[in-house]
């Protein structure tokens, strides 16, 4: 590497350091071994990547199956496997741990000027958890898996399902520990490892998004950790717990199961829109609109998270008056949801908006979750939600939540932070590409499936009448399009790793601590520790950054 | 489904309150694109109007405003305020079915469902009910969550194990509609469905006269009581009997042994008949034996029907009076009314006096109420 020659006087360095985190030992037990929350963050990224594919495999099944409404390419029991399988892998396996175990993992010690999380070895325990969970999840599915959609409903899954219901539900029951001992080790890190200077109104909200996720996943996790439990324990020993047969209640376990799956919607959007603020803001060159409020907006959805799991039984049984309370608090949760859209879009005004791929999906991100935010007031108006629930509006709905507000605030901080992990920069070029065909595809998979769940298609159906069929057809085409929008990030990020062209510290030249050390970082994070004196996202004098110099760097460039 | 949308990938509108939810719908698509314009106005105008001149130019030093804080608080609360109460009214047309429901039983199973009209006939997987009728189905299933769902008629129910779920419609025009299971209750669940033919009260009566009506639910559930389970043998009515009086118990509040009350409802008499000593009335013996597993969900409904039939206010006969009190319970659509006031579907006004009682009972039913 030329890293030497690339020392600039400013401090700049943008070669790639000779001794950073990925080199310093090489072995494979210097990282299966390793207190690096950097190690761990990349064996992370590798493995939500492994389960991301595998549910991806899963979903393009299920496109394919629905391309006809007969139910020709799989049996109606192969396709029930396959959908609870996918919803099984992308929930718990790829969306749960995605952004906080990679990307939050990576950059919360970071952010805040800190040499590591506050408990390394917890850290390393709780990857270690979720690759037991996670391999007996996917031995659950090759000895024959499980058909009882990720609901896991009972009395189904308690006494009819004759599947691998206790395998992938012990797989479940572990990884929720890991979930838990991530949560915990940034509340006490964020708390603790603050550099100098480093106030609470000083954290990006990056930071305040993980800090309100670790809030969610410390109280909610439990619950479902207990309920999968009582399932298992209601199907080995038949104590009556669920199924009416044998004296339980069976609405009992959807509100178990919904107090924590409710929240666990939070788990995954949340950091998701964490990544989206620090894009919006860095790519405009503009403090971010109403920082306090953006950070406790992402508190309120947390804490208001809690209180509307019963919206998801409007037609369950569940008490009309108890059905009003929960509709009543969802509408109240789309308040701080707008907030956050309005200080974003704010944000643009008067900036310097530049377009690189990472703002490509933080713009994409805001398109997408404007719609999956508001069709989530449709299903939560009680008497649309008696039409709609159990319909493709809801799997639209979470979808454009879920993969529009997740996946894509996933990618464009992988993208963001790339240079940051690896050293290096990605094709620019296929970068925006990829970008917008992941949202051409996007809307065209799942936009007719909102038209499909109002004419009435229920979800969860291996075969359909024939009147669903043209719009499952351009739900099919969308897929094929989304997959490969999909595909083509794995293809030029591998090929970066070795032929990218070295990043420097700040390709950018941003505010945040993390682009003020080496890319990649040292092992320690930090040559020196931090002190902090600017405010979040500072773009002007305050910042300390050295803007002359890095225009007159990008006016005469290649020099070397 | 029919082919006189007048709108494309829309469903047909046909009952009485598709219009509602459908109105409930338009309003929300133009909620979505009263806020979604003017957002994405302003993504692309200050993208484009404010995009990067020259490198690492700082943007304007902007740090927020009260103001607009406020307003795009305010604004959207109140707006998803006026969509609360909207769902919330919707909603409750949809749970509290007119006081002259027709009663079709509903059993679901994996995979189809078992409909018996009152007049006895019996059909699988296709429901005939007459047009502009109240219908009120009173279902339950022998093993998994199902649950009953008419698009056409923008209204779904879930049909849960031990308990008794209810749905109503009021079909406006003539026509065949689909029928889907819409909780996903196993192997065949998208095979779980049907139709619903929707008939001119002609050719209705002319259905029910071709086809071979049998027993009716109350009198299958007369023959039960009195001839096959030997429920008469205790519960005939005489004063040296050691069960409890049956006639005009329906629809009341029955105080229990213990000092609790409940609502003499569907759920009540049927889980009086499955558990019989979890809620036994002041004055008697907890002798009873349960009859759990000895009587079908068919021989069940029969049974509540029968049971009904003996208060003449509840009688299950086409036509219940509208305001006679005792009528009260029979038309909740509560799936567990027993188990306190919440827990009912008929909106506060019509008979809250009737509610509290329940809601003070601590013996709460376990079978259709566990909590």
């Amino acid at each position: 590497m030329n890293a030497q020659d690339a020392v600039l006087e400013t401090g700049y360095n943008s070669g790639i350091p000779p001794v950073n985190y990925l080199n310093i030992k090489t072995t494979l037990a210097s990282w299966l071994l390793t207190k690096d929350h950097k190690r761990i963050a990349i064996m992370y990224l590798i493995s939500v990547s492994v389960f991301f594919m595998i549910g991806g495999l899963f979903a393009a099944t299920i496109r394919l199956e629905l391309l006809t409404p007969a139910s020709d390419l799989l049996e109606t029991g192969t396709y029930n496997k396959v959908f609870t399988e996918h919803g099984i892998m992308m929930i718990f396996f790829f969306l749960i741990p995605s952004i906080p175990a990679v990307l939050g993992n990576f950059l919360i010690p970071i952010m805040i000027g800190a040499k590591d999380l506050a408990l390394p070895r917890i850290n390393l325990l709780s990857l270690y958890i979720y690759w037991t969970a996670g391999a007996l999840a996917l031995y659950g599915l090759m000895v024959g898996g499980v058909d009882t959609g990720w609901t896991f409903y009972t009395p189904y899954s308690t006494t009819f399902s004759n599947t691998y219901v206790m395998i992938v539900g012990l797989a479940i029951f572990i990884n929720g520990f890991s979930s838990i001992l991530t949560g915990l080790n940034f509340i006490v890190t964020i708390h603790t490892m603050r550099a100098p200077g480093m106030t609470w109104f000083r954290l990006p909200l990056f930071v305040w998004a993980h800090y309100a996720v670790s809030l969610v996943m410390i109280l909610g996790t439990p619950v479902v950790a207990i309920t999968v439990l009582l399932v298992a324990i209601e199907r080995v020993s038949r104590v009556g717990i669920f199924d009416p047969s044998i004296g339980g209640d069976p609405i009992l376990f959807q509100h178990l199961f919904w107090f924590y799956s409710h929240p666990a919607v939070y788990i995954m959007v949340l950091p998701g829109m964490g990544v989206v603020s620090e894009l919006i803001s860095n790519f405009s060159r503009k403090k971010i609109f109403g920082y306090e409020f953006i950070a406790f907006s992402s508190i309120a959805i947390a804490v208001f998270g809690f209180l509307v799991w019963g919206h998801h039984l409007f037609v369950s049984g569940q008490s009309p008056y108890a059905g009003m309370v929960f509709s009543f608090l969802t509408m109240v949760v789309a308040v701080p949801s707008a907030i956050k859209m309005f200080n974003w879009t704010a944000t643009l005004y008067k900036g310097s908006v530049s377009f690189d791929t990472p703002m490509l999906y933080g713009l994409g991100f805001m398109g997408l979750f404007l719609i999956g935010g508001l069709t989530g007031l449709f299903l939560g108006s009680m008497g649309l939600d008696v039409h709609l629930t159990d319909t493709y509006f809801v799997v639209a709905h979470f979808h454009y939540v879920m993969v529009g507000g997740q996946v894509i605030a996933y990618l464009g901080g992988i993208h963001y932070w790339w240079p940051k992990m690896t050293g290096r920069m990605y094709s620019e070029f296929w970068g925006k590409i990829s970008a917008m065909l992941v949202f051409v595809g996007f809307n065209l998979t799942f936009f007719p499936q909102f038209l499909l769940g109002y004419m009435g298609m229920p979800r969860r159906y291996a075969a359909y009448p024939p009147e669903f069929q043209v719009l499952n057809i351009f739900s099919t085409a969308g897929a094929s399009v989304l997959g490969i929008g999909m595909l083509m990030p794995v293809i030029y990020l591998l090929h970066s790793l070795k032929f990218g062209k070295p990043a420097g510290d700040n390709p950018w030249m941003l505010p945040g601590l993390e682009w003020r050390t080496t890319s990649p970082p040292p092992l320690e994070n930090f040559a020196t520790p931090p002190v902090v004196t600017w405010e979040a996202y500072e773009f002007g004098e305050g910042s300390g950054l050295d803007l002359e110099e890095a225009r007159r760097r990008a006016a005469a460039p290649a020099t070397l | 489904m029919q082919t006189t949308n007048w709108v494309p990938l829309f469903p047909e509108q046909a009952s009485t309150f598709a219009w509602q939810v459908d109105a409930l719908y338009f309003y929300l698509v133009a909620v979505s694109i009263a806020f979604s314009i003017p957002i994405v106005l302003a993504i692309f105008v200050f993208g484009m109007k404010y995009r990067e001149r020259e490198k690492y130019v700082s943007g304007a030093e902007i740090h927020g405003s009260m103001v607009l804080e406020t307003t795009w608080s305010i604004i959207p609360f109140i707006v998803s305020m006026t969509i609360f109460l909207g769902g919330a009214i919707v909603f409750f047309n949809q749970m509290t079915p007119p006081d002259d429901a027709m009663t079709v039983y509903v059993v679901g199973k994996q995979w189809m469902w078992k409909m018996q009209h009152e007049t006895g006939q019996r059909e699988i997987n296709e429901l005939h009910v007459p047009v502009n009728r109240t219908i009120k189905l009173t279902m339950t299933t022998e093993d998994v969550i199902h649950d009953f769902g008419l698009p056409e008629f923008r209204t779904k129910a879930d049909v849960v194990p031990g308990r008794y779920t209810y749905l109503w419609f009021n079909a406006t025009k003539p026509g065949k509609y689909h029928l889907f299971c819409q909780e996903y209750c196993g192997l065949n669940h998208s095979g779980m469905g049907g139709w619903v033919y929707v008939m001119e009260q002609r050719d209705y009566d002319n259905w029910l006269s071709g086809n071979a009506s049998g027993q009716t639910p109350v009198e299958m559930g007369k023959d039960l009581f009195e001839n096959k389970l030997g429920c008469a043998s205790c519960h005939a009515g005489g004063p040296q009997q050691r069960g409890a009086k049956l006639e005009g118990v329906y629809g009341t509040t029955v105080k229990l042994t213990g000092g609790g009350t409940v609502l003499a409802d569907d759920n009540y008499i049927r889980n009086s008949i499955l558990n019989p000593a979890s809620q036994v009335v002041e004055g008697y013996q907890p002798i009873m034996p349960t009859f759990k597993g000895q009587v079908t969900e068919e021989q069940l409904n029969a049974l509540v029907a029968y049971v009904k039939s003996l208060t003449p206010g509840a009688a299950t006969t086409s036509a219940a009076p509208a305001s006679a009190a005792p009528s009260a319970a029979s038309n909740t659509m509560g799936g567990n009314s027993a188990s306190g006031g919440a827990n009912s579907m008929t909106p506060p006004k019509a008979d809250r006096g009737k509610r509290d009682a329940p809601g003070s009972n601590p013996n709460t039913p376990s079978n259709s109420n566990t909590r």
